[in-house]
């Protein structure tokens, strides 16, 4: 096959994989983008085993098998709700991808390659020269020791992930000295990449980055709290993309260039958005705690006589006379399953000449877009889906709100008080609705571990007990009123 | 060092790109974009193949190549068919 050609399809995969992202900016056009950058990827993997080189296609149809089956599954299995979790792997496998082409790259250009364990780690006398020439060798070096050292931090640290949001791993873990004792970690995993561009037949140096960088994808991620995990994911998945990038170097291969830092920026953009989001940097997410605020503040001085509970059939008779409501969804939707419930809750209203509408925090659920991706499986019209800054004006012309599993993302706190660890973090101004309705089990905090003082408000009503069973409950007598 | 200047002007070209196509995609589409470039991102599949594929290589070579063909292939196949499924799901109205 013509080099000339590959490359030149190559090319219109890149374009392929442009257009489908440029599909996603409406949600109109998605699914064609999606088959328009699906179409790429057949065209990139067709062309590619035209390649004279692949004689052997035994492996090849082993791992298209295994990798298949396995993808396809989880794809249709996956439940919306844990739609955080399959991402999280997702980004694993693609870091680990990376990892292990870097891997094969490097063995099979020093030539003598092992063929026993014990050959992985000993040194081969080698010149730099198989790697290329002069500078270029360096080149390939240097990509081979980052691939390897970002593969394997996404590999490890996409695990830990998943096992966070899959509540496998509920406590936080740190190395002693936090940021510092990464900041070792990731020093000396750097000082084996140097090492293995000194002398490429050091099989140690190699094996010492994978190593180390398997552990710092562990020690990164297991500090951090679920609720930070959209900050995470998205992280990861800005490394995989960068990791396909390099692998793209070290291959000389334009498309995984062009794709990898698609996916890379994509990555950071979201990171960026959700710190923003959280009135935090990146720096504080990975390795700070939230702030221990300056005054404490005590709950019961906060709630103290001034919280007014409801029943589900009270909170009915509010809705009946309202003209607008605003559903705020948080995590604890998602934990109760109640998407299909508030929908119908939601269709009760509109019945009734309610207009309804969904207020979306940035932060809401585990990941980027988490919300939404719920309420449209329960098929919800993604335009009653409103982003925070276009949904913040309109709540003092709203009758009712009701909260579902949200806390940290209305607290007034972050609005009014100066000296509270979340001041300054754009909230859903929900408390400038006429009334509020807060469907959730008690009054414990949330993730940043502050009372709400929305809760204690005049104008807030307290629902307490399973949300999807409150909802179900408010449907019912709406409908029978 | 031609080339590498090429790949490399490539690669920044696409960073200022992909700024400007991503921060286009509104927050309700943002956990399919995430799943989406997880699809994208399987393009590793294609130096996947070359690693399995090649004959000279000794046996070590093959095996990493089929570890990477195959978390290659779930990202591709997992990452398309759960967005597909995602965005099926805004389309319907």
């Amino acid at each position: 096959m013509d080099q000339t050609f590959v490359n030149f399809v190559y090319l219109v995969a890149g374009i392929l994989f442009i257009l489908g992202i440029k599909g996603l900016t409406k949600p109109k056009t998605a699914v064609r983008g999606n088959t328009l950058s699906a179409l790429g990827m057949l065209l990139a993997v067709v062309i590619t085993l035209l390649d004279s080189s692949i004689v052997n296609f035994s492996y090849i149809i082993a791992g298209v098998l295994v990798g298949g089956i396995i993808g396809a599954t989880m794809a249709l299995r996956i439940q919306m709700t844990s739609m955080p979790q399959m991402v999280a792997l997702l980004n694993g496998f693609g870091g680990g991808a990376s990892l292990t082409i870097a891997l094969a790259e490097y063995y099979s250009k020093l030539g003598q390659a092992p063929t026993s364990f014990a050959d992985i780690l000993t040194p081969v006398v080698t010149s730099a020269s198989a790697f290329g020439q002069g500078a270029e060798a360096t080149i390939a070096l240097v990509s081979i020791g980052l691939t390897v050292l970002i593969g394997a931090v996404t590999l490890t640290g996409s695990f830990i992930a998943f096992a966070k949001l899959q509540e496998l791993m509920k406590k936080s873990y740190g190395l002693p000295g936090g940021p510092i004792g990464n900041a070792i970690f990731l020093i000396a995993a750097l000082a084996a990449v140097v090492s293995l561009v000194i002398n490429p037949g050091n099989t140690v140096a190699m094996v010492s980055i994978v190593g180390l960088a398997l552990l710092l994808g562990l020690f990164l991620v297991m500090p951090i709290g679920g609720a930070d995990m959209p900050v995470v994911i998205a992280l990861l998945n800005s490394y995989s993309g960068i990791a396909a990038a390099l692998a793209g170097f070290i291959l000389g291969n334009t498309v995984l260039i062009v794709a990898g830092s698609l996916v890379g920026t994509s990555g950071l953009i979201l990171t960026q958005i959700m710190c923003v989001a959280m009135n935090r940097s990146l720096a504080n997410v990975l390795f700070g705690k939230m702030a221990a605020g300056g005054e404490t503040v005590d709950a019961d001085e906060i709630y103290a006589g001034k919280v007014t509970s409801a029943q589900p059939d009270e909170v009915a008779l509010i809705l009946e006379m309202a003209e607008r409501v605003v559903i705020v969804p948080g995590y604890g939707m998602a934990m109760a399953q109640a998407q299909h419930a508030v929908r119908e809750l939601a269709d009760a209203m509109e019945a009734r000449g309610t207009e309804v509408e969904y207020g979306i925090h940035p932060v809401a659920g585990r990941m980027p877009g988490h919300m939404n991706v719920l309420l449209a499986e329960a098929e919800v019209p993604y335009d009653k889906l409103v982003e925070m800054d276009r949904i913040n004006p309109t709540f003092e012309d709203t009758d009712v709100v009701i909260i579902i599993g949200a806390n940290d993302v209305t607290n007034p706190m972050a609005r009014e008080s100066e000296g509270s660890p979340i001041y300054g973090m754009p909230i859903l101004n929900v408390d400038k609705a006429k009334n509020v309705v807060v469907i959730k089990r008690s009054l414990s905090p949330g993730f940043a571990g502050l009372p709400n003082p929305l809760f204690a408000m005049d104008h807030t009503l307290m629902v307490y007990g399973d949300g999807k069973k409150a909802v179900i409950e408010m449907t019912t007598a709406l409908n029978q009123a | 060092m031609e080339i590498l200047i090429l790949l490399l002007a490539l690669f920044v070209l696409s960073l200022f790109l992909g700024v400007e196509l991503i921060t286009k995609v509104p927050p309700t589409l943002h956990t399919p974009l995430m799943s989406g470039t997880n699809a994208v991102s399987g393009i590793t599949l294609v130096g996947a193949l070359l690693a399995a594929g090649s004959d000279t290589s000794p046996i070590l070579v093959n095996g990493l190549g089929f570890i990477a063909v195959t978390l290659a292939t779930i990202n591709v196949v997992g990452g398309y068919l759960v967005t597909n499924r995602m965005l099926a799901m805004f389309k319907r109205k």
